[in-house]
C-alpha cells in the first residue's frame, strides 16, 4: 500500500540567502531517486511538506516552476523549531520532502485572460513559480498580458532580486516592484503600500484574473481595490497558510468550515472564501 | 443465518483458545470501570457491564503510533532518510464492542480510507479486524444513538451481533468476516424458534429504554455560517476548561499530530492523538492563531461534529450517542443541548 506519508529523500543542492535581515533562505533540492522527480508532478500554486529527520515537518509553497526540470526550490523563513534547524543545514545534507500537496491556481481558467499578479513580503514564493511558469516559450501566447505588483518592506527584503531585474527588462510582462519606506537615493521603482500601488497601476478587470498572496494585512487592503476596480470574486484568487500536520486533509487540523486548506485548498477564489466561516 | 446459541462457558473457553493464535480485544473491569483489554490466560473479560472508559477507537487507531524509524548516524548510508515502521496486521477481533462505537468505526473509516488517500495504518488494522458486537440490553440514561442513525441492536460496523441472554449468548453472524470467526468458536447451536422470538422482544424493549434523543433534520438546512455566527456558542462555551476529555473519549474523534523523537543516533515519527480544543492545535508559526479563543474552539468541535461532517460526507452527524462527553465533561457541557440549540436555530 502506497504510504502518502514517506518523503522522498533529496539533497540541498544550494542554499541562497535573499534578504538583509537573512531570516529568508531559497533551498534548491534534487531528488536522490530520480524515480521520485517523475511521481513529483506539480503546477504553480502547490505545496509539499519539508521534512528533517528528527525535527519534523513543515508546509512550504513551492518556488520553482515545473518548466525547471531536475530540482525543487523553496524559499523558506526563519520562524520556529523546523525552519531555524533547516536555515542551519548545509549543502550536500540529505532530508526529505513530501508532495505535491495541495490544488494549484486555476490554470485552466486563466488561459486567454490577463493576469495580474499582487504579492506581499515572502509569500511571493508560489507568485515567482507561476510568473516563470507563463513566461516559459511553450506557455507564454496561452496568458495575454501579465502584470505584477510585488512589495517588500524595504529593497533589500525583496526575494529572488535578480529575476526581477531581468523582469523589468522584458516588455512581455509588466512589473511594479514596490517597497514600503527606503532611504536609498538610487530606488529607481515604487514607494508605497501594495494597495496603493495596486490601485494607481491596475486600471481595468476586463478579462483580467488576480491572484493575490502576502501577509493578512496586506490582503484585507488589497481586496476593496480589486473590487473597486472591477474584479468580481470569482476572478479574486488566494492562496490561504493554516498550521498543517498530514498535508492530505487526514489529520484533520487545517479546516475552514468543512474544508481542508491543505487538501480543498490552499488556492481559493474569493467567492469560495465568502462562502465559509471566516477562520482563518 | 439466524442464530447459533453459546453457552457464555463454552464462549469463554472458545475465545481463550482463539486468543492463541490471533489477539482478542475484550471488554474487563479496572477500578471502578471497564476498559477493551488484550484476552489472556491472567486475565477475566466481563461482559457486564454498560460501556467501556475509553472508546475502542485505539483498537485502530492507537493513541500513539509509530510511523517511521530513520538514524541520524552520519557513517550509515541511510542516515536522516525515513523508513516505515516494520509492523504486520494480522488477523484481530474486537468482542463485546457496543453497537453505537461499531458505528463511529464507519464514520471515521470515510476519513481515513478515502479515493485519493489511505491512511496506511488504518486501513490495515481496520480491513484486519473483526467487530463482534454485544447488543445493549440496559442502554445508559445518557445513551441517544436511536437519534444518530444507530440503536441498541443496530448491525452498523459489526460483523457479528451479539445478545447476551443470561446464561447464554445468541450471536448473529452479519458479514463473511463474521461467519468465519464463528466458525472458529465453534457450532454453538441452532437458536429455536422461540429464542429468537424472546430475543427480538428483548432488544424491541431495549430500544423503548432509550431515554434521550436529540433532533438532527434541520442541521442541514441553515448554512454553515448562519451556524458559526449563531449566538449561542459563547453561552455554551463559558464554563468548558478546554480538558480535552470529550475529544479524547469520543469514539469519533480523529485528530492527530505527528512528532519526532530522538533517542542517541536513532528516531521515530509518530502519531499521536490531539485535540481541537488546546489552542496549540492552530497556532501558526508566526503566532497568528484563527482559534485562539475557547469559544472558537468550542464551536470548532460542535460544528465539526454536527455541521461540517454532515456537509462533507452527508451521511449523517459524526457522533454516534454514546454519551462519553456528556457523562465525563467535568463542567457538564451536554451536546444534546447542542443538538437542540443548532437544530432549532
Ligand atoms: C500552504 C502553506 C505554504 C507555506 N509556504 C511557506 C513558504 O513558502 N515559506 C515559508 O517560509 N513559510 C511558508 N509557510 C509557513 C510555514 O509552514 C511555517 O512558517 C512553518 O511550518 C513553521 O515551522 P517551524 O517548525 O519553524 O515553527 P514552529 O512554530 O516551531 O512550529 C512547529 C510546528 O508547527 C507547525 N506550524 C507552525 N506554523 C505553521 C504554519 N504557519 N503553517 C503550517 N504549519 C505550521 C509545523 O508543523 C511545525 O512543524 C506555508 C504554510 C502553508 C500552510
Ligand atoms: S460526541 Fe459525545 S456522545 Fe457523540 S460520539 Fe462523541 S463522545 Fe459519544
Ligand atoms: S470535556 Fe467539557 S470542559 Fe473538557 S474540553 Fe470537553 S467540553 Fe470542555
Ligand atoms: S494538514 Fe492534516 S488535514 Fe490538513
Amino acid at each position: 500500500m502506497e504510504n502518502p506519508y514517506l518523503p522522498y529523500p533529496v539533497r540541498i543542492e544550494k542554499i541562497i540567502t535573499e534578504t538583509e535581515d537573512r531570516n529568508l533562505k531559497t533551498f534548491t533540492f534534487s531528488f536522490i531517486n530520480p524515480e521520485h522527480e517523475k511521481k513529483f508532478s506539480y503546477l504553480p500554486g502547490q505545496f509539499a511538506e519539508l521534512s528533517i529527520a528528527g525535527k519534523g515537518e513543515i508546509p512550504i509553497g513551492i518556488a520553482s516552476s515545473p518548466t525547471e526540470k531536475g530540482y525543487l526550490t523553496f524559499t523558506v523563513n526563519k520562524v520556529g523549531l523546523v525552519t531555524s534547524h533547516l536555515h542551519n543545514m548545509k549543502e550536500g545534507e540529505t532530508m526529505g520532502i513530501r508532495g505535491p500537496l495541495g490544488n494549484f491556481y486555476p490554470w485552466e481558467q486563466m488561459q486567454g485572460k490577463n493576469i495580474v499578479i499582487i504579492g506581499g513580503g515572502f509569500a511571493f514564493t508560489t507568485l515567482r513559480s507561476s510568473i516563470i511558469y507563463m513566461l516559459h516559450p511553450e506557455n507564454r501566447n496561452k496568458y495575454e498580458d501579465i502584470t505584477v505588483v510585488y512589495g517588500a518592506r524595504t529593497p533589500g527584503m525583496l526575494l529572488y532580486k535578480q529575476e526581477l531585474e531581468e523582469w523589468e527588462k522584458r516588455d512581455d510582462i509588466n512589473m511594479h516592484i514596490t517597497v514600503d519606506a527606503t532611504q536609498d537615493p538610487t530606488w529607481k521603482y515604487n514607494i508605497g503600500f501594495v494597495p496603493t500601488i495596486t490601485e494607481q497601476k491596475i486600471k481595468t478587470a476586463d478579462n483580467a484574473i488576480a491572484i493575490v498572496c502576502g501577509p493578512p494585512i496586506m490582503i484585507k487592503f488589497t481586496q476593496p481595490v480589486l473590487e473597486k476596480i472591477g474584479f468580481p470574486p470569482e476572478r479574486i484568487i488566494l492562496s490561504l497558510e493554516m498550521r498543517m500536520k498530514c498535508g492530505i486533509g487526514l489529520c484533520g487540523r487545517c479546516n475552514i468550515g468543512d474544508k481542508y486548506v491543505c487538501k480543498d485548498g490552499p488556492v481559493f477564489s474569493l467567492a469560495q472564501l465568502r462562502d465559509m466561516p471566516p477562520e482563518y | 443465518m439466524k442464530g447459533r446459541l453459546f453457552t457464555k462457558k463454552e464462549w469463554d473457553k472458545a475465545l481463550r483458545e482463539l486468543s492463541k493464535s490471533q489477539k482478542i480485544f475484550v471488554p474487563a473491569k479496572e477500578k471502578d470501570f471497564h476498559n477493551f483489554t488484550v484476552l489472556d490466560n491472567n486475565m477475566e473479560p466481563d461482559f457486564d457491564f454498560q460501556n467501556t472508559r475509553l472508546s475502542p477507537k485505539s483498537i485502530v487507531f492507537p493513541q500513539s503510533e509509530r510511523m517511521f524509524e530513520y538514524t541520524l548516524d552520519e557513517t550509515s548510508p541511510d542516515a536522516h532518510i525515513l523508513k516505515e515502521a516494520p509492523k504486520d496486521f494480522p488477523p484481530q477481533a474486537v468482542v463485546g464492542i457496543r453497537p453505537c462505537d461499531a458505528h463511529a468505526f464507519q464514520i471515521v473509516n470515510v476519513n481515513f480510507d478515502n479515493p485519493e488517500y489511505k491512511d496506511p495504518w488504518w486501513v490495515r488494522r481496520y480491513r484486519a479486524t473483526t467487530f463482534v458486537g454485544l447488543g445493549c440490553n440496559e442502554p445508559c440514561s445518557t445513551c441517544f444513538c436511536t437519534s444518530v442513525g444507530g440503536g441498541p441492536f443496530s448491525e452498523k460496523g459489526l460483523d457479528i451481533l451479539l445478545h447476551d441472554l443470561g446464561d447464554r449468548f445468541l450471536a448473529k453472524a452479519i458479514t463473511e468476516k463474521g461467519i468465519e470467526f464463528l466458525d472458529k468458536i465453534g457450532s454453538g447451536k441452532e437458536a429455536s424458534e422461540q429464542t429468537l422470538k424472546k430475543a427480538a422482544l428483548e432488544a424491541e424493549a431495549a430500544l423503548g429504554k432509550i431515554s434521550s434523543s436529540v433532533p438532527t433534520d434541520r442541521l442541514k438546512e441553515k448554512t454553515e455560517i448562519e451556524l458559526f455566527d449563531a449566538p449561542f456558542w459563547e453561552k455554551i462555551a463559558f464554563p468548558c476548561i478546554n480538558c480535552g476529555t470529550c475529544t479524547y473519549l469520543c469514539p469519533t474523534c480523529w485528530c492527530f499530530d505527528i512528532q519526532d523523537e530522538v533517542f542517541r543516533k536513532e528516531g521515530d515519527r509518530i502519531r499521536n492523538w490531539d485535540s481541537c480544543m488546546f489552542p496549540l492545535f492552530t497556532l501558526h508559526g508566526s503566532g497568528h492563531n484563527p482559534r485562539e479563543k475557547k469559544v472558537q474552539r468550542v464551536r470548532q468541535r460542535f460544528m465539526h461534529k454536527l455541521k461540517y461532517y454532515v456537509d462533507k460526507y452527508g451521511n449523517g452527524v459524526a457522533c454516534v450517542g454514546c454519551g462519553r462527553c456528556v457523562q465525563f465533561c467535568p463542567v457538564n457541557i451536554d451536546i444534546r443541548e447542542v443538538f437542540e440549540l443548532m437544530n432549532g436555530y
